[in-house]
């Protein structure tokens, strides 16, 4: 029995095989010049070996190679597991704040940069995941909060020059307007056909910032973003108060870190409150949440703005930093980075998100030389995650199927 | 008169073009309720494909016609089996999971097979020897390029192949009882897996076609050319109704129109805004489309 079945294993493998090389060989092989089967027979042996050799630690694993290994993986699992849960929260979350603090002072100007991004993509992953993983209403054109944010700490600081922490409140502001702006619309779709409505939305809003010319100055961009100013209590000479431009990348660090942990208390508090199991309760099942009484109109309308009140702070503080915003930074595959994000992490768990943003910002820095494959491998994990772990890195500890699909 | 004439015939071939696409989506939401985002990839691939090969024949002295039929169909032929591919190992062991896995599932190879194609054919536009098509004829004062008759001809060919195949053949009655009742049409011995791969290969073929029209009309493929149209051509079978085939043309046909006169007459900046409202309009007022029928709410 077992036999027949790995046969059926390595048969369907070598169908495989054969099948991409069919794939491989036309898009490789046929020039102008001529038929050529150098390149691709040696793309093709390599991804062969590679499949191969995912094959044999497969089938040892089904053979029970591993046992011994898994046994104590699966035990030191266990005592990660009752240590973390003996650890009370407190004393975790001093641990992360201490290191989240002290991070600039171990790395170089390098690692500032790699962190910055973290953080910003930490802040737009939570704000889409009160959307996504906790309302469930599925949004692939969250980049354009971002965008609008951008935009608006830009425009303000270019042409009145109002400083940094003036525009953010205005930017969460319109942001949240323009989430409200397209969630009305929206509110009568569900699922796939709500995602590709606010596909839609998002492409609008990337074309409206490319075309506008007066006020956008299309894809030129924006240049000459103020950076931040900050308030600096000074004992040399006495108390003073000094302001100083935020220009070093540490200085910018502090600010988004400061921006990050604001809005993971905010997206906490919202989660744990009544909004958010009514929330919890929509994304469940909507036709009982309407019943029991929850306003699922108003609170559908209020996912869509909280979450995009957090994009609208990181698209200002990305305009701050880059001091340069132009409508490259907001297209569709950056919505589909952070969804991607959510997912990979475990939609509605915050600690989740944050480690997929970390997983996705971080990791492909540290693969730097095979830069060209980044958005390959990212597309293929995707695909790869779903197939796997479609609950994600992290899951959220309480997560149910909606009631249409129960089918 | 003559420009809205010039701009009649200019909607029409780009509507063709749409509506072809649109198949492959209306076919595939039809029969697994799947928004198949890879389609457009299907249609970029389609490009490439025609160039490579038609560029290989040319280089080889086959004459022109023999190029672009030969090209075509063989075109048509590896992006079925691509889509399979793809079918088999993104969709098919989902099959069972919540909409949201499959749709990112989707997703990620929609960015997989873009940078794959970037990966083996390189970031520039590929130019297509435009040579092969170039000419055209004047009536009154409507300017009418060979390439331009070439599409509609095409496309209506294929259109009506297609009909005849779901309509006319077995293996359409087995496609239409699986979209009508999966579980029915396995118990009266319709393998449903195959008819499903099918309906890729088919749609993957369609929009293949679609690519290596759309690189002989504008001169150029490029690796990124499947998003737009992919989402222009999903906003085409949701105004026809999404998984009515006739719908699916006919809104292919309205959305090619709409956007060219759009670009003639009001702001050729924005014309890629128009499919966008368009698609939300229709969702918004009548999410069962033109030719849809009333489905079941929860599926909206």
């Amino acid at each position: 029995m077992t036999t027949q079945e790995s046969r059926k294993r390595w048969t369907s493998f070598g169908i495989g095989l054969i099948w991409l090389l069919i794939i491989l060989w036309p898009l490789l092989g046929i020039k102008p010049e001529g038929l050529e089967f150098a390149s691709t027979f040696s793309v093709w042996i390599r991804l062969a070996v590679a499949g191969l050799c995912i094959m044999i630690v497969f089938e040892l694993n089904r053979a029970g190679i591993f046992d011994s290994v898994k046994k104590t993986g699966s035990s030191v699992k266990g005592v990660t597991q009752r240590a973390y849960a003996a650890t009370p929260n407190w004393l975790l979350i001093c641990v992360g704040l201490a290191f989240a603090i002290a991070f600039p002072a171990m790395t170089g100007r390098y690692g500032h940069d790699v962190a910055c991004n973290v953080l910003i993509y930490v802040c737009l992953g939570l704000g889409l995941n009160i959307v996504v993983g906790l309302a469930g209403l599925l949004d692939l054109g969250y980049i354009a909060f971002y965008g609008v944010g951008a935009y608006t700490y830009a425009l303000l600081s270019i042409h009145y020059g109002i400083s940094f922490w003036l525009c953010l409140p205005v930017a969460g502001l319109l942001a949240a307007i323009a989430g409200c702006i397209i969630g009305y619309p929206t509110l009568r779709m569900r699922g796939d056909y709500l995602a590709i409505v606010t596909l839609g939305f998002g492409e609008i809003v990337r074309l409206i910032l490319n075309n506008w010319m007066e006020l956008t100055n299309g894809p030129n961009g924006l240049m000459g973003v103020k950076r931040p100013g900050l308030y600096w209590l000074d004992f040399a000479n006495g108390w003073s108060i000094e302001h100083l431009w935020v220009k070093k990348v540490w200085m910018f660090y502090y600010v988004i870190l400061f921006i990050a942990i604001c809005t993971i208390i905010a997206v906490y508090r919202l989660n744990y409150s009544r909004i958010g199991r009514a929330w919890e309760a929509i994304r469940e099942d909507e036709t009982a949440a309407e019943l029991m009484g929850v306003n699922t109109f108003l609170l559908k309308l209020l996912a869509y703005a909280s979450g995009a009140v957090f994009a609208g702070f990181a698209g200002s503080f990305f305009a701050a930093r880059m001091r340069f915003v132009s409508p490259e930074s907001f297209t569709f595959l950056e919505s589909a980075m952070v969804l991607a994000m959510v997912v990979l992490g475990g939609m509605g768990s915050i600690p989740g998100v944050m480690l997929g943003a970390l997983a996705l910002i971080a990791l492909p820095e540290a693969f730097r030389e095979f830069d060209t494959y980044r958005m390959l491998v990212f597309g293929g994990v995707m695909t790869l995650m779903m197939l796997v772990r479609p609950k994600g890195l992290w899951p959220a500890k309480r997560v149910g199927r909606r009631s249409e699909e129960a089918e | 008169m003559d420009y809205f004439l010039q701009q009649l015939i200019n909607g029409v071939t780009l509507g063709g073009v749409y509506a072809l696409i649109a198949l492959g989506y209306t076919m595939v939401y039809g029969i697994i309720q799947l928004i198949n985002f890879a389609h457009g990839e299907f249609f970029a691939a389609g490009g490439y494909m025609g160039v490579i090969i038609i560029s290989y024949l040319a280089a080889n002295g086959v004459s022109p016609v023999v190029c672009i039929v030969l090209g075509m169909s063989l075109t048509m032929v590896y992006c079925a089996i691509l889509a399979m591919a793809v079918e088999k190992v993104a969709y098919k062991p989902l099959r069972n999971s919540s909409r949201l896995s499959v749709l990112l599932s989707a997703l990620g190879m929609s960015i997989f097979l873009q940078n794959g194609l970037m990966l083996t054919q390189g970031v520039y536009d590929k130019p297509y020897p435009t040579a092969m098509t170039a000419g055209g004829f004047e009536l009154g004062n409507v300017m009418i390029s060979y390439m331009q008759i070439y599409i509609i001809l095409i496309t209506s060919g294929l259109l009506v192949a297609l009909n005849l195949l779901v309509f006319k053949t077995r293996i359409g009655k087995a496609m239409r009882a699986t979209a009508q009742d999966k579980v029915m049409s396995a118990l009266v011995g319709i393998n449903s897996n195959k008819i499903i791969s099918l309906t890729f290969a088919i749609g993957a073929g369609l929009a293949a076609a679609a690519g290596i029209m759309v690189g002989f009309y504008y001169g150029s493929v490029n690796y990124t050319m499947g998003f737009v149209p992919g989402i222009k051509a999903f906003a085409a079978a949701v105004l026809g109704g999404i998984g009515n085939i006739t719908g699916a043309m006919i809104g292919g046909l309205i959305i090619g129109m709409v956007e060219i006169f759009a670009a003639g007459y009001l702001s050729s900046e924005y014309k890629d805004v128009f499919a966008f409202i368009i698609l939300i309009a229709v969702l918004y007022f009548r999410p069962t489309g033109i030719m849809g029928e009333n489905v079941d709410d929860t599926r909206v």
